[in-house]
């Protein structure tokens, strides 16, 4: 409904606009395309009503309309099944008059390249993805950043020495998040664990649940997850446990048990994009922002975490946020003890983002597939 | 592995059976009067978005199991109005019953997606609980685990035994005979599409305001196809979808709880585990053949309309 | 009961002219109700149902479109067909499509560097293969141990869901490709040729055609499609009359397989393009709608496919052009198919007028006695 209305909204704004428009022309006959507002298409992967991966870019879509008003006019299809109609949709915004288009999911990489060759003058935006082209970007968040500060709460505050980690299929994005958290949680407990149980599945509240209870009950003490549904948080409430929530503010789910959660800002990017396709500078990059960029961030912080630890997160968070450390600052040791990267060497982003090994602290191997 | 993980094993095994359970006897009841509703899981859905907003509206639980189970019903109606009344299809009826309700529920829901609710809580009873190990398995769960069996029990009972359970049968097996001895095969058959629909309802109030107290969209996550699988798999027996419904759901907690214990394989093979696990129970259990097909529903599925 | 003043009559047989008018009405009814219910979200209904109806195929690229969504439906479906006329209620097109995609989605990686018109050709035929190997799961498992093909289909689903996820995940990811669950794209050798140049249709589609056509041809022309007619109407009468049911329960779920394998490889090499955890849109299930829509008749599932096909493009067009969640579409669908099945009651019965029907247990006695 709100939906609609916004819709309704910047229509009859737009309207008004370009009445002013005419009236300038009228006048003194210039500057006519700036009142055509921006238009900004958004495709996405899962509904809008998921709580999680979807809802955060929505959000963002939504916070970008907040920023620009008239200048953008925004539409997105949701669900779109990352199969053979996801070129479909991505076309026809394309054929529609979009000027720029976001795709927000891994299986829409190829199909975005293939439209964007069709449709030179359209600015395409694709998440996640490796691929580019002359009008195609890419872009991420690097939430393994906010995964990190996570990881030295959970470090500082686990009795047990086990934190349970409840992860949906093994790629790099899954990988470098469960790396970053163990070495924040191991830099300040070198005694700690992370217990990894893959649910194969994105979203399956049940299920997500009963993988965070198993976890429970091989010890873990805190825990956290890469899927969408906020049910690990519910579980760790119900039982009297520590949780860290992922993608939004999860404490309506469990005001006790959630410490924080590692969020997305989607919008703050949207609207640098958007304003770079309307003053003419959009380029095709590799956009990988994080909490410089304030697109990563932690939700607020529990209160049951000690003052020390929150000074220590916010003196990390500052610490990344001017440059001076990265999360795989070496040493980085793998799982058998090895030192991948030694002191004073940093990972690479393109090493970050082929992640297939765990580091030391993480329980259990890497599944094969 | 020690007592106390398999007791934990077991406790969990029941939760996860449950919502199955819900749906299989309801489902059950539906095809042994020869309705075939493949509907559930847009059923579920509906009884899940509505009881939740009723429990957020209300602010109690309670109100909220009744709105999932009204809510359920209200759907079998749809059902029963084209599959009985106006005989169509029944396997095209429910499948589109399921795509209406996706749709629906969707559509309701979304002012309610991030709430939270209290939903409700175990309820260990007194005296039970305390036995050592299966105090914790069977005695500590939330109210509506106990009431899947008083629902069980009662089915059972009306099956073996009640003039009530014959009734069904009889209409599930042949329609015109039972309309000759005086039966009014629509009424059966609508009592039995909506109790179908309130056990829908109830398994999506289950998911929503007990098991995982949210809603989101889609939440019950195909849990209403294997149901139906599992109502098969029980050859119409409610017996036997107990027992299906707590092995399915040992099967996928093993799932997780193998990974674990450092047990290594792929996540993928592995959730295959309770797939061909099904699979292999089944041609167990139909190596009895005769059996199996003596307790299908002889009119399964074949729309019936009096003559009037 | 639900009619009192108004009730149902079995006509003597079933109604052509109604056969026709039922889609038309039931179009009539949903274009009303979706009217109405657009109307009350604010929408201007007219404009609202031309997006969802005719704006999609207002150019040929929409006319292709619907082509490429139409191909693969419709070969599952014919094969659906066949199975559900013997009443073998194979649920498993979506499993044999999966494993027809990943079957000739590997040969092709395999086949990636080797160029030559063969290749394409082994491609689909292995997918096909593997699709009919799926299929004869079921078919063992069902003459073999007599276990329901219900259950073991919409079990064998998963599995080969499940298989797709272990090989794109495992041993098929692009090696150049971070990790991430997803094949290298397949070469231009195992690409399906387009039929025009700028759009994706591809010549699967006349696969399809091709098959509504045979399967067509088997079920009225041949000795065999009468054989399963019979067994699907009456199984005593088949026994009788000699006809092996197991033969049978093997030649259409084999058929079935191989089709739903060709749908699935062909959605690989074609618009797709590459292995990837979502090969399928559900079109196993939808085709199963379709097969009932369709009443079992290649005309009708031919037109149900293309009907199907259209709404959700229409969903996503009313999507971009009038903001309308994902949802109404589910909503406007379910409505859709609603009226259809709802609307073929009117071509086996007739609405009549009856004085309020209180002769319900006179009737049961009328039956006792038509029947003694």
């Amino acid at each position: 409904m709100i939906r609609l209305a916004e819709k309704r909204l910047s229509k009859k704004g737009s309207t008004l606009t370009k009445l002013l428009t005419a009236a300038t022309l009228a006048v003194s006959c210039n500057v006519a395309s700036a009142a055509d507002p921006l238009k900004v298409g958004f495709v996405y992967v899962g509904p809008t009503g998921d709580a999680g991966w979807t809802y955060a870019h929505d959000e963002g879509r939504k916070y970008m309309v907040d920023q620009l008003g008239d200048q953008v006019e925004t539409t997105f299809v949701e669900s779109v099944a990352e199969g053979a109609d996801s070129e479909r949709v991505i076309r026809q915004m394309a054929a529609k008059g979009h000027d720029l288009i976001f795709t927000t999911s891994f299986g829409y990489m190829n199909p975005t390249l293939k439209v964007a060759k069709r449709f030179p003058k359209v600015k395409f935006e694709h998440a996640t993805g490796y691929k580019r082209g002359k009008n195609t970007g890419t872009y991420f968040a690097r939430a393994y950043q906010g995964r990190y500060l996570t990881g030295l709460i959970a470090g500082k505050m686990t009795e047990s020495n086990v934190i349970g980690y409840v992860a949906s299929f093994p790629i790099p994005e899954v990988i470098r998040g469960i790396n970053a958290f163990t070495k924040g949680a191991q830099e300040v407990n070198p005694d700690v664990k992370v217990k990894v149980v893959w649910a194969s599945t994105w979203y399956d509240p049940a299920k997500e649940r009963e993988a965070a209870e198993t976890l429970i009950l091989q010890g873990a003490d805190i825990l956290t997850q890469h899927t969408d549904s906020a049910a690990v948080i519910q579980a760790a409430q119900s039982k009297g446990k520590f949780a860290i929530g992922y993608h939004s503010d999860m404490s309506p789910y469990g005001a006790k048990a959630h410490l924080t959660a590692t969020i997305h800002n989607w919008g703050a990017l949207y609207t640098q994009k958007a304003k770079s396709v309307l003053d003419g500078t959009w380029k095709s990059e590799d956009l990988w922002p994080g909490i410089a960029e304030g697109v990563t961030d932690l939700a607020p912080l529990n209160d049951a975490i000690p003052a020390d630890v929150k000074a220590l997160v916010m003196a990390k968070k500052q610490e990344i946020k001017e440059g001076k450390a990265r999360v795989f600052d070496g040493p980085v040791l793998n799982q058998a003890g090895e030192e991948v990267v030694p002191a004073g060497q940093s990972m690479s982003d393109n090493d970050l983002k082929g992640f297939n090994w765990y580091v030391n602290g993480v329980e259990g191997q890497l599944p094969k597939s | 592995m020690d007592i106390e993980l398999i007791t934990n094993i077991l406790f969990a095994t029941i939760r996860t059976g449950t919502p199955l359970i819900l749906i299989a006897l309801g489902e059950m009841v539906c095809e042994k009067s020869g309705v075939l509703n493949l509907g559930q899981e847009g059923m579920v859905l509906m009884g899940a978005v509505l009881g939740f907003i009723a429990s957020v509206v209300t602010g109690h639980a309670g109100f909220g199991i009744l709105a999932a189970i009204f809510a359920g019903m209200l759907m079998s109606v749809l059902f029963g109005f084209l599959a009985i009344s106006l005989v169509s299809n029944q396997v095209a009826t429910g499948l589109a019953l399921t795509i209406f309700g996706i749709g629906l529920s969707a559509f309701l829901g979304a002012g309610y997606v991030g709430m939270a609710i209290d939903g409700i809580t175990a309820w260990e009873i007194p005296y039970l609980s305390d036995i050592p190990i299966i105090g914790k398995i069977l005695f500590s769960h939330d109210p509506l685990v106990y009431l899947s069996w008083g629902i069980f029990g009662l089915l059972f009972w009306c099956f073996k035994s009640t003039r009530l359970g014959l009734t069904i049968r009889a209409v599930g097996e042949n329609p015109e005979a039972a309309n000759a001895i005086g039966i009014s095969v629509m009424k059966v058959r609508y009592g039995a599409v909506l109790f179908g629909g309130a056990m829908a309802g109830l398994a999506g109030g289950y998911l929503s305001i007990a098991y995982t107290p949210m809603w989101s969209e889609g939440m019950s996550a195909g849990r209403g196809w294997i149901a139906l699988a599992l109502v098969v798999f029980a050859s119409w027996k409610a017996e036997r979808i107990l027992l299906g419904a707590y092995l399915f759901g040992a099967a996928s907690i093993m799932h997780l709880v193998l990974q674990g214990l450092g047990f290594e394989a792929s996540p993928n093979l592995l959730a295959m585990l309770p797939y061909a696990a099904t699979i292999i129970v089944l041609v167990v259990l139909a190596s009895d053949a005769v059996k199996t097909k003596l307790s299908t529903p002889l009119a399964l599925g074949q729309p019936y309309r009096p003559q009037v | 009961m639900m009619f009192n003043r108004i009730a149902l009559e079995k006509r003597s047989s079933d109604s052509k002219t109604m056969s026709y008018l039922s889609p038309v009405l039931a179009i009539l009814l949903t274009l009303i109700s979706g009217g109405l219910l657009f109307a009350s979200l604010g929408q201007d209904p007219f404009h609202a149902l031309h997006t969802f109806f005719v704006a999609p195929l207002s150019d040929l690229y929409g006319w292709t479109e619907l082509g490429t969504k139409v191909a693969p439906l419709l070969l599952c479906a014919m094969g659906l067909t066949l199975c559900f006329r013997a009443k073998i209620w194979n649920i498993g097109a979506e499993g044999q499509f999966i494993l027809g995609g990943l079957g000739g989605g590997y040969i092709a990686l395999e086949l990636l560097d080797v160029e030559g018109l063969w290749v394409l050709p082994c491609v689909l035929i292995f997918g096909a293969l593997c699709g009919m190997f799926w299929a004869a799961l079921a078919a063992l498992l069902k003459t073999r141990f007599g276990a329901n093909e219900i259950l073991t289909t919409i079990m064998l689903n998963y599995i080969a869901l499940n298989w797709l996820l272990y090989g794109v995940h495992g041993p098929l990811k692009d090696p150049e490709g971070f990790n991430f669950p997803e094949s290298a794209m397949l070469s231009e050798f195992t690409t399906l040729p387009v039929i025009f140049d700028d759009y994706r249709l591809n010549i699967s589609i006349y696969f399809a055609l091709f098959a509504a056509a045979v399967i067509w041809a088997l079920m009225s022309k041949t000795l065999i499609g009468f054989q399963i007619s019979v067994m699907g109407e009456d199984k005593a009468a088949a026994r009788f009359a000699g006809f092996k049911e197991t033969r049978l329960t093997w030649f259409v779920l084999l058929t079935c397989g191989a089709l739903a394998g060709l749908a699935g490889v062909s959605e690989v090499t074609g618009p797709v393009g590459q292995l990837t955890p979502y090969i399928s849109s559900g079109y196993g299930y939808t085709a199963i709608i379709i097969v009932f829509l369709g009443r079992m008749h290649p005309v009708g599932i031919v037109l149900a496919s293309m009907l199907l096909a259209l709404t959700y493009m229409g969903g996503e067009m009313a999507q971009m052009d009038l903001s309308l969640p994902k949802s109404l579409t589910g909503l406007f669908q379910g409505m859709l198919l609603f009226y259809l099945l709802a609307c073929d009651l009117l071509i086996s019965y007739r609405i009549v007028r009856k004085p309020a029907s209180k002769n319900h247990s006179q009737s049961a006695t009328q039956n006792i006695n038509a029947q003694a």
